[in-house]
């Protein structure tokens, strides 16, 4: 299941290492983590479900749904997809009634860091927001859930729209190590310091004018309790991919596109030999094109709306390379025992009404689902921050001022956690709220700087593609300043 | 609603045919015809051929200044341009492609059209890798000129 030859990119499987998955010992490279190691080896049933025992695999691929939760070394619920691979560690299939866990919990944060900036998510908003804020001289905590920082660049194998000023023609996958080695250089210097494999879990009453949140660091999948007191906050926690009703839509098999996207292109590893790809917009496209760089065959892609919802040239590349799409169509269901092992497709009407008769068997042993996004706003709500309801923007999300700043002074938002849009404009909502992080911490002199970045993103939006993140953003406006 | 935004094809009539002597000389076809913010084109082309009004706006070629140097195909994020030229019967068509095996210079490749379809054989004339992907020219027939926008390496 491993990815040989791509013309995109070189895979580093550095050190191979072994490990047991159920009492019987494998083999996985260091670059893995646990839930691609198993992958590899055709392992695609993680967990089972606990009210009906019914199998549970891959989903998310970023740590946020809990198909994927395992036994490694005596603890439970350790979310495989974003936990390291090690050597020699035991990882099992827990049972409905496992046994409480061997691991010791401390009672007390180990360590109590005091920061200017604390920056939740290492994504391009993160990490621009970390770049901007750390260069102007305040001291910044970046946190991130996963084994290394970049998000979802790191899997961005395609160039880049956009200007010059987001680096317009350069892969995602390289802007994320542009920008790593940004972060890396701070780090140096003792400007930001990094933390990744931690969780912000939680928003606690702090000192005067200071917010407190507790963060837990994962070592060696025991955790660790860490106190930070910030001055101010940025989230940048992204979003997560959006499930879709139909009878099998839990097995083994179906995955969220960016998921898919994840095991093939940060790990190498081919998450089936045929996909059924559902929705035509940028990420199904995108994704549909990728699959087949990485050597796997797309059967075609169903859009439920009457038109493709992606870029034409998108479309364009997929259709020169022989994979249909069928819009005015949807997935019906999915079939197999255990894993995923045919789907079926259907016409939908005028109404978006399937039509009866219209059915069609589509071999696959693999469904992607590329249906929207959902903002991760979890923390926001419980700090307070005045949340609302913005279909555009992709759901529930914090109200915010064009310095993304909420509801709650100090605390701000950028990327998809504000709103549903893409990478490039993420990297300049993370500058803006860096720079306002930093003006708000007195710096006067990066007024300038704050108003060329808002104009950028002006520019971004302004065509007809941009069109949904205008009123999404015209609306969170108005909501802010309604009292 | 456009058909493009149905099927994912172009229909040929929404691209400016260069003229005979254009043709000869060799020019972009650029085949991106939504409002993307996105203009990297513009800035990679030497003699300022191509033009928009501001990052927003379709991107236009003036053929008779394109010099048919291939360096828009390259950074197209959108794997959108093409560079045509024709001699005598034969056309020579130069697309981005990023697929391995890569294509090798004078060995015989498939060639296919918008829909992946496989219209005839065309022979490569030059491979230039930029930032991973190949820049292709392939040799077909003249009046494939319009129509085959994607190889398929032999196996």
């Amino acid at each position: 299941m491993r990815i040989k030859n791509h013309p995109i990119i070189d895979f580093e499987h550095k050190k191979k290492i072994s490990f047991t998955f159920n009492n019987k010992k494998i083999t996985g490279f260091e670059s893995d983590c646990i839930a691609s190691a198993l992958h590899a080896h055709g392992v695609k049933i993680l967990t089972k479900s606990l009210k009906y025992d019914l199998p549970r695999g891959f989903f998310c691929g970023i740590g946020k749904c809990s198909s994927c939760l395992m036994r490694v070394n005596g603890i439970p619920n350790v979310r495989t997809c974003i936990a390291p691979l090690k050597q020699g560690i035991k990882v099992e299939m827990q049972g409905k009634f496992s046994e409480l866990p061997s691991a010791k919990f401390e009672e007390k944060p180990k360590e109590t860091i005091n920061v200017d900036v604390l920056v939740v998510g290492a994504g391009p908003a993160g990490l621009c927001a970390s770049i901007e804020a750390a260069k102007q001289g305040v001291s910044v905590l970046l946190v991130d859930e996963n084994m290394c920082v970049g998000g979802q660049l790191i899997k961005q194998t395609h160039k880049f729209f956009g200007s010059q000023n987001e680096k317009a023609g350069t892969r995602g996958i390289v802007i994320s190590e542009d920008l790593k080695k940004e972060i890396n250089d701070l780090e140096k210097v003792g400007k930001i310091n990094l933390m990744l494999n931690s969780t912000v879990i939680g928003y606690y009453e702090g000192e005067k004018n200071l917010h407190k949140f507790m963060v837990v660091k994962r070592k060696n999948y025991d955790s660790f309790l860490i106190e930070v007191n910030t001055k101010t906050a940025v989230f940048a926690c992204g979003a997560m991919e959006n499930m879709l009703l139909f009878p099998g839509n839990d097995l083994p098999g179906v995955y969220g596109a960016g998921s898919v996207q994840t095991l093939m292109n940060v790990f190498g590893v081919k998450p089936g030999k045929k996909v059924l790809m559902i929705g035509a917009g940028n990420v199904g496209l995108i994704v549909s094109y990728q699959l087949l760089q990485a050597g796997i065959d797309v059967d075609r892609v169903v859009e439920a709306a009457p038109f493709i919802g992606g870029y034409h040239v998108h479309a364009a590349k997929l259709r020169r390379c022989g994979v249909p799409i069928y819009t005015s169509h949807s997935i019906k269901e999915v079939y197999g025992k255990d894993c995923v092992e045919g789907a079926v497709v259907i016409k939908l009407d005028r109404n978006w009404q399937p039509i009866k008769g219209s059915e069609e068997y589509v071999a696959c042993d693999t469904v992607c689902l590329a249906v929207g996004l959902t903002p991760s706003t979890r923390l926001l709500y419980q700090i307070g921050v005045k949340m609302d309801f913005v279909s555009e923007a992709g759901g529930y999300v914090a109200m915010h001022d064009d310095f993304m700043q909420t509801s709650i002074k100090g605390i701000f938002v950028a990327g998809d956690s504000s709103g549903i849009e893409e990478a490039s404009t993420a990297m300049i909502e993370g500058k803006i709220a860096g720079i306002s992080m930093a003006l708000f911490l007195g710096y006067e002199d990066v007024k300038k700087l704050q108003s060329k970045y808002i104009e950028e993103l002006k520019k971004l939006r302004e065509g007809p593609f941009g069109e949904k993140a205008r009123v999404a953003k015209k609306k969170i406006k108005r909501l802010m300043e309604e009292n | 609603m456009h058909n493009y935004e149905i099927d994912g094809i172009l229909d040929q009539k929404f691209i400016k045919i260069p003229s005979q002597m254009q043709l000869e000389k060799g020019v972009a076809i650029i085949e991106c015809i939504q409002k993307i913010p996105c203009n990297p084109c513009v800035d990679s082309c030497p003699t300022g051929a191509i033009s928009m009004k501001d990052i927003n706006d379709i991107p236009v070629v003036n053929y008779d200044k394109c010099i048919a140097c291939c360096k828009c195909v390259g950074i197209c994020p959108g794997l959108a341009i093409f560079v045509v030229k024709c001699k005598d019967d034969k056309a020579f068509i130069t697309l981005p492609y990023e697929f391995l095996p890569e294509p090798v210079v004078g060995k015989k490749v498939k060639v296919l059209d918008r829909v992946g379809k496989i219209v005839g054989d065309g022979i490569v004339k030059k491979v230039v890798k930029k930032e991973r992907t190949f820049v292709v020219t392939i040799e077909v027939k003249k009046d494939h000129l319009m129509i085959v926008r994607n190889l398929k390496v032999n196996l």
